[in-house]
C-alpha cells in the first residue's frame, strides 16, 4: 500500500450511544482512508444509520470521538458547521425540498457550497448564476433528470428522489460523501447507473461511507467493508475477505444472495 | 411558489412597468367602482405594503407572525416624532421608521424565532400586546395613551426652524411645500407602494429568496445542506417588520395622528386575512388582498337603512322591508359578516387565494383557446 493511503479523513474512536437501555453502539472504532470508499453492512438495527448520525451531529454520542479534518464531529459542531468542513450526507428516507423545482433543489446547496451558512446581499439579484445554473444542469443531467428540471421535487418517484439528493450532495464537491443506502427503491437500470456514476467521483477522490443492503452495490463499490451487528463491529476487511468470514456468514452474510 | 428565475429578467421588468401604471392610474380607474377618493386609495397602498411586507415573512418562509401591528404602531409614533421634533417633511419620518421598526423587529425577531409553529405566532402575538399595553399605560408619555399623539403648533420641529420654514394652515406633512393630503397624499403612498413592490419582487426571485423557499419546505435539509437557517429567517423578518413600520409612518404622514389601537391583536390579524384573501407566497395577492378588505370595509359600512330603502324602493312594500330586514346585518356596521363569508368562501373553495382563482381561470380560457 502506498502512503497516501494511510492518510485517514475520518477516524471514529471509542464511540458509544445508548437510547434508554438499548445500547445502539458500543465501542466504535473506525478508520476511513482517504479516497476510498468504506462500506458499512450489517442487519437491520445493527446501528448503521446511527453510526452515520453522530457523524452529522444529528446525534451526540455518549462518549468517544469523531475526528475529521482536524476537528472533533462530537464536540459541539452544528449540521450546518460540519456540512462546511465538507461532509455530504444522502439520507434513508430522502431529505429534499419537495415544493421547489429539481433545478433549485441542486442550487441551494450549490450556493451553500460558494456562500457559506449565512450570505446576505441587497443586490445579489443582479449577479448573474448562469454558470451555477450550468453545474446544477449537468449534475441533474449525470443523473438521468434533466428532463425534469422545472419540475417540483415532490412530485418524483422515491428512486428518483433518492437520485435527486444524490446530485444535491455531488455538487457541494464533499470531502465526505456519507450514503445511507443511495439505490434502495431504485430499478435494477438506476441502480446500475449510480454505481457507475459513484465509481466516477471514486476517480475525482472523494471518500465515501456507503451503508448498503444491496450486496451487488456493496461489491461493486467498496474497497473495505465493516460489518456491524447489535451496535458493535464484528469484522472489518477488504471485500473479499469478509465474504469469506465466518461470523459475518453467520451474522449477515447467510440468508443474503452475492 | 414564485422564486428565483433568472430568465424570467424581462417579465419580471414588464410587470413592474404594469404594476406602476395601474398604482398611478389608480384615481382613474378608482372611478370605475366608486373608490376614487384619496382617502380611500391611500389605504389601499398603505395596507397594500403592510400585506406585502407581511407576506415576505409569511409566504416564503411560513412563518405565520401575528404581532405585525406592533411594527405598524412604532413606525406610527415614530413618524409623529419626527413631525415634532425634526420636521413636517415626510421624508425623515420614513426614514426613521424603517430604522426603529428595523430594530424592534431585530430583538422582537430574534427572541420569537427560537421557536417554530404556533409557538412562534404566540410568541410574536404576546411581544405585541405587551407593546400596545406599554403604549396605553407606562409609555403614556411617548404615546400620549389613549388620546394619541398629535403633533402641536408648538412642537420644536428643529429643522424646519433652522430652514425657517412655517406652517400655515392645519398641520399637515409637508413634501417640500405640497401637503400630504387627498392626492398628493396619494401618490406619496403610492411611490412607497411601486419602491416596496420592487423590493419584495427582487426578494422573491434572489438566491436569497430561494433560501428562504427552502427552508420553508425542508429547514433539515437546510441545516445538512450547510445553512444556518436562522439569520435568514431574521433578516426577513426585519424586512418584513421595516415594510409594516413604513405603513404606519404613512398613516401618520397623510394623517398626523398616532394611536395605540393601531397596534392592536386585531390589526395582526388583519394583516394575516389580507394576505391569505389574495394568495400567500404571492406577489401580488396580499395586494389585492388588502385593497378588497378595504374597499368592503369603505362601501358596505356606508351602506345604512335608508340606502337598503332606496335600493329595493321599486319592490311592493312588504317584500321591500322583508329585504332590507334579510340584507341588513350583511352592511353598515355589520360589514364583517359579508367579509367573514367572502373569506370562508375564499378558503373553502380557493385555498390559494384570489390568486389561485385567477390562475384556474387564466389556464381555463387558455384550454378553451386550444
Amino acid at each position: 500500500m502506498s502512503d497516501s493511503n494511510d492518510n485517514y479523513v475520518l477516524e471514529i474512536s471509542g464511540v458509544n450511544k445508548t437510547f434508554g437501555g438499548l445500547k445502539a453502539l458500543s465501542g466504535i472504532n473506525l478508520k476511513v482512508r482517504e479516497g476510498s470508499t468504506h462500506a458499512i453492512i450489517g442487519p437491520n438495527g445493527a446501528g448503521k444509520s446511527t453510526l452515520l448520525n453522530t457523524c452529522i451531529a444529528k446525534l451526540v454520542p455518549d462518549s468517544g470521538s469523531i475526528i475529521f479534518a482536524g476537528r472533533d464531529l462530537t464536540d459541539g459542531m452544528t449540521p450546518h458547521g460540519i456540512n462546511q468542513l465538507g461532509v455530504s450526507r444522502v439520507f434513508q428516507t430522502p431529505e429534499i425540498f419537495p415544493e421547489l423545482s429539481l433545478l433549485h433543489n441542486v442550487m441551494i446547496p450549490a450556493f451553500a457550497k460558494r456562500d457559506g451558512f449565512f450570505k446576505f446581499n441587497l443586490f445579489e439579484w443582479l449577479r448573474d448564476e448562469k454558470q451555477l445554473e450550468g453545474e446544477a444542469m449537468h449534475y441533474l443531467d449525470n443523473l438521468g433528470l434533466s428532463g425534469s428540471a422545472e419540475v417540483h421535487a415532490g412530485s418524483l418517484s422515491r428512486g428518483d428522489k433518492r437520485r435527486l439528493e444524490l446530485a444535491m450532495c455531488l455538487i457541494q464537491h464533499p470531502k465526505l460523501l456519507l450514503l445511507d443506502e443511495p439505490t434502495a427503491g431504485m430499478s435494477r437500470h438506476d441502480t446500475n447507473r449510480t454505481i457507475d456514476l459513484l465509481k466516477e467521483i471514486k476517480e475525482g477522490g472523494m471518500t465515501k461511507i456507503i451503508i448498503e443492503h444491496d450486496m451487488h452495490v456493496v461489491f461493486s463499490l467498496a474497497d473495505r467493508i465493516s460489518v456491524l451487528a447489535q451496535g458493535a463491529i464484528i469484522a472489518e476487511d477488504e471485500p473479499e475477505a469478509i465474504k469469506g468470514h465466518p461470523r459475518v456468514r453467520e451474522a449477515y452474510l447467510g440468508s443474503a444472495e452475492i | 411558489m414564485e422564486a428565483i428565475n433568472p430568465s424570467s429578467g424581462r417579465k419580471d421588468n414588464l410587470t413592474m412597468i404594469a404594476f406602476t401604471v395601474v398604482v398611478l392610474t389608480a384615481p382613474l380607474w378608482g372611478k370605475l367602482i366608486g373608490a376614487d377618493y384619496p382617502d380611500l386609495l391611500q389605504r389601499f397602498a398603505i395596507f397594500g405594503l403592510f400585506a406585502i411586507g407581511f407576506n415576505l415573512l409569511f409566504g416564503l418562509t411560513g412563518y405565520l407572525s401575528f404581532g405585525h401591528a406592533a411594527f405598524l404602531g412604532i413606525g406610527s409614533y415614530t413618524a409623529a416624532w419626527s413631525f415634532k421634533l425634526l420636521s413636517m417633511n415626510p421624508i425623515p419620518a420614513v426614514i426613521f421608521a424603517l430604522l426603529l421598526s428595523g430594530l424592534f423587529a431585530a430583538v422582537i425577531g430574534y427572541v420569537s424565532l427560537k421557536r417554530t409553529g404556533i409557538y412562534f405566532a404566540i410568541l410574536t402575538l404576546a411581544f405585541a400586546q405587551m407593546s400596545y399595553n406599554l403604549a396605553y399605560s407606562v409609555l403614556t408619555p411617548i404615546t400620549n395613551g389613549e388620546t394619541g399623539l398629535r403633533v402641536l403648533r408648538d412642537d420644536p420641529r428643529i429643522i424646519d426652524t433652522a430652514l425657517g420654514v412655517e406652517i400655515q394652515g392645519p398641520l399637515l406633512g409637508s413634501f417640500f411645500g405640497i401637503e400630504m393630503t387627498g392626492y398628493s397624499g396619494f401618490y406619496f403612498c403610492a411611490v412607497m407602494l411601486i419602491a416596496g413592490f420592487y423590493v419584495a419582487l427582487r426578494v422573491f426571485r434572489s438566491p436569497f429568496g430561494m433560501k428562504l423557499a427552502a427552508i420553508k419546505s425542508n429547514q433539515t435539509r437546510m441545516e445538512y445542506t450547510g445553512y444556518n437557517p436562522k439569520p435568514y429567517l431574521l433578516a426577513i423578518f426585519i424586512i418584513s417588520g421595516m415594510y409594516a413600520g413604513l405603513a404606519g409612518a404613512l398613516m401618520v404622514i397623510v394623517d398626523p395622528l398616532a394611536g395605540a389601537e393601531r397596534m392592536q391583536w386585531t390589526v395582526s390579524g388583519e394583516v394575516v386575512l389580507m394576505t391569505i384573501l389574495g394568495g400567500v407566497g404571492t406577489l401580488v395577492g396580499p395586494l389585492l388582498g388588502a385593497a378588497i378588505i378595504k374597499y368592503f370595509e369603505n362601501i358596505f359600512s356606508a351602506i345604512n337603512e335608508s340606502v337598503l330603502l332606496a335600493t329595493f324602493d321599486f319592490l311592493p312594500e312588504g317584500l321591500q322591508e322583508f329585504m332590507v330586514t334579510i340584507v341588513h346585518p350583511f352592511v353598515g356596521g355589520g360589514w364583517h359578516l359579508t367579509l367573514g363569508i367572502l373569506f370562508m368562501s375564499v378558503i373553502i373553495f380557493m385555498p390559494g387565494g384570489i390568486m389561485e382563482g385567477i390562475r384556474h381561470l387564466t389556464d381555463w380560457i387558455r384550454r378553451r383557446k386550444e
